[in-house]
């Protein structure tokens, strides 16, 4: 991707190139591996949440992460999205973007989106401006002063509003939705950033059923055109998503494959039995 | 597309302001520039109508703070940055306007010097660096913006890059502006010591204290606070000030959605500092005097509370809280001199108890109902 094609179309008088305040270079993943860890270890006085912990995304690829409570699952996503830095080891995005060099914002701009474990929407703004500030754009402060938005991207907002279902709720402030729909707003607000790649913490949590299954569907679509990593507990919903599945315990991966050969795995029945 | 869709979407393009909205300032504008200066100036003394040089010194003054008001809740109702430090900012404006206030008493002071008088009875025989160019209106015109934006951008710099928030950002501001008050008292920094400056005679070569000079300065604090009012408002119904509230509910996603915070908090952060700059250079030749008083903790703690009674995050409600807070001062202060701080405080209490969202909170509930 260049960098000038980091900036949606017909945005207002952006006709130069140059990308804001960011130069986070391109994402090349020729070899088919689109983030990949090595031996990241993060500790908090002194507790090793993770523990030379080595993961490897391929382009595409729907991985599912599991593991009980504790085991650094969202500690693996704050190092990715630069909000913790590791004590030691690599975390490369395709194969030059080096991540432990970027800010949360460039690591934002290079093409990964994250949802948090607690839903986090901009709850006193409406849901379409929710999407509207998360849309792929010039994020530079003189440009979001005079931006006007195009009919174009509000197009994409509307599309996008019924895909989450949620185009009844667009004037709504966000704050007043649901628990789920928090969700699907969240998950909506990352894809308008267009993303190769999205980092999601529990994003099915507090849905109903009905939701939990149509998350699902909507996983299962992003496949293919993005990279995602999903973070559940929920085995049901992880039972529907599957492919390939990493367990990770106390820091670091303890087993990693199909669904059915990891629930086989004695260490993987331990470790959720001697719970 | 869905109608809720439509609603939404022309939700976004916020209109600067309704019907009312323009009608309210229209009203200001014909109260400013028509109603005071007739009143004033036309109408006899002895006529029940005249308005006296007192109240408008006094609105003029409280226009000041007004912008000041503003500048306050860009910072702490849109973007939840609590300065307590705002008064600085407004002293700095002050201090910038009186030093070319001090240059056009000429030879009328008492030493008959071309010096300012505190200077020659400190025995100095030339300007310090400060005071270059000081003669000249136009450099100490940029000097009132530029220096509260420029220290602004300074400390925001690196409070806002190190991610200091909170509590901490606003004991830091008061520091700042306490430290900077201390650095002021002193007769060798350069301006004037304890007493500041005072006793202006002239501003633009034309006498200060006449009606007409006083009106003209009315007036001029009148247009800069409905420029001021009509600039923040464009800020906060933009993209950028969507952004900015942002920041304030949930930062973290802010950063996660591509923006970088810092630049964001540091564009809010020195556009309030200026305009408290300009409404310091108003404010000084209206009320005669500029001294370090003004940079005292409690000044910025005060502006602070003129918001909060408003209600913060509407703009209209700092103009309000500013003209509630001050007119009560005025008339306190009067009555019984020595009890208001602790009618602020109680004002201050009150609010936070059963106005949590100012006096336009309430009018908006009642409107509700
Ligand atoms: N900022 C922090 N300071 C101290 N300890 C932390 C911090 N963040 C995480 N931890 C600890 O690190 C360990 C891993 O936490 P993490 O949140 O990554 O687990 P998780 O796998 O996401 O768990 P869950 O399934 O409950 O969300 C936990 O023991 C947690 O208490
Ligand atoms: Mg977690």
């Amino acid at each position: 991707m260049s960098a000038a094609a980091m900036h949606a179309p017909g945005q207002s008088g952006s006709g130069d190139a140059s990308l804001g305040h960011v130069a986070t270079g391109t994402l090349d993943a020729t070899h088919g591996v689109v983030l990949y860890l090595e031996d990241i270890s993060v500790s908090f006085d002194g507790f090793k949440a993770l523990n030379k912990l080595s993961l490897a995304i391929d382009v595409g690829e729907l991985r599912c992460v599991i593991g009980p409570n504790g085991a650094g699952k969202t500690t693996m996503m704050d190092v990715i999205t630069g909000k913790t830095r590791p004590d030691e080891g690599t975390v490369f995005f395709g194969q030059t973007i080096d991540l432990t060099r970027l800010t949360e914002p460039e690591i934002a701009h290079a093409g990964i989106g994250r949802k948090f474990q607690k839903p986090t929407i901009f709850e006193h703004h409406s849901v379409f401006e929710n999407l509207e500030l998360s849309m792929k754009a010039d994020k530079r402060v003189r440009k979001t002063l005079f931006a006007k938005l195009s009919s174009e991207e509000g197009d994409r907002i509307a599309e996008m509003l019924d895909r989450i279902r949620l185009a009844d709720s667009a004037g709504r402030e966000a704050g007043l939705l649901s628990h789920g729909q928090k969700q699907w707003l969240e998950i909506g607000m990352l894809l308008m950033q267009e993303p190769k790649l999205l980092l999601l913490d529990e994003p099915v949590a507090g849905m109903s059923d009905d939701e939990t299954e149509r998350t699902a569907e909507l996983f299962l679509t992003l496949a293919g055109k993005h990279s995602l990593v999903v973070v559940e507990h929920d085995m049901a919903f992880i039972g529907k998503i599957a492919r390939k599945v990493t367990v990770l315990h106390e820091g670091s991966v303890l087993a990693e494959g199909p669904l059915a050969q990891v629930q086989e795995d004695p260490r993987v029945i331990e470790v959720y039995l001697g719970r | 597309m869905t109608s809720p869709i439509l609603t939404a979407r022309s939700g976004l393009a916020r209109r600067l302001y309704g019907p009312a909205g323009w009608l309210a300032i229209l009203v200001a504008v014909l109260v400013a520039f028509l109603l005071f200066p007739v009143l004033n100036l036309a109408v006899a003394p002895e006529s029940p109508f005249h308005i006296s040089a007192y109240w408008v010194t006094l609105i003029g003054k409280i226009m000041c703070y007004a912008m000041v008001a503003i500048a306050m809740d860009l910072i702490w109702g849109y973007a939840g940055i609590l300065s307590l430090g705002h008064g600085l900012f407004f002293a700095l404006g002050g201090y910038a306007m009186g030093m070319y206030l001090m240059r056009q008493i000429g030879r009328d002071g008492q030493y008959q010097s071309d010096m300012p008088d505190f200077m020659v009875f400190l025995d100095w025989k030339e300007f310090p660096l400060a005071w270059w160019n000081s003669d000249q209106f136009w450099w100490c015109a940029l000097l009132v913006v530029a220096v509260p934006g420029l220290l602004a951008y300074a400390f925001g710099f690196f409070a806002f890059r190190s991610r200091v928030k909170g509590v901490y950002f606003s004991i830091i501001t008061q520091a700042l502006t306490y430290a900077a008050m201390l650095l002021f008292f002193r007769n060798n920094t350069g301006f004037g010591g304890n007493n500041g400056f005072t006793d202006f005679k002239r501003i633009l070569g034309t006498p200060i204290t006449t009606p007409e000079t006083r009106m003209v300065l009315f007036a001029v604090t009148a247009a800069v606070l409905i420029g001021t009012l009509l600039l923040a408002r464009t800020i906060v119904t933009s993209k950028l000030g969507r952004i900015l509230t942002a920041i304030r509910d949930a930062e973290q996603r802010v950063m996660f959605c591509g923006y970088n915070p810092v630049h964001y908090k540091l564009f809010i952060w020195v556009v309030s500092a200026m305009i408290c700059g300009l409404a310091g250079a108003l404010y000084v030749p209206q009320v005669g005097i500029i001294n370090p008083g003004e940079m005292s903790p409690a000044n910025s703690i005060e502006i602070a509370i003129w918001v909060a009674v408003g209600g913060r995050g509407t703009l209209v409600g700092a103009v309000l809280g500013a003209f509630l807070v001050n007119g009560g001062k005025s008339f306190l202060t009067q009555q019984f001199p020595e009890y208001w701080f602790y009618f602020l405080g109680l004002i201050f209490i009150l609010s936070t108890l059963f106005l949590p969202n100012g006096v336009v909170g309430l009018v908006k509930s009642w409107r509700k109902k």
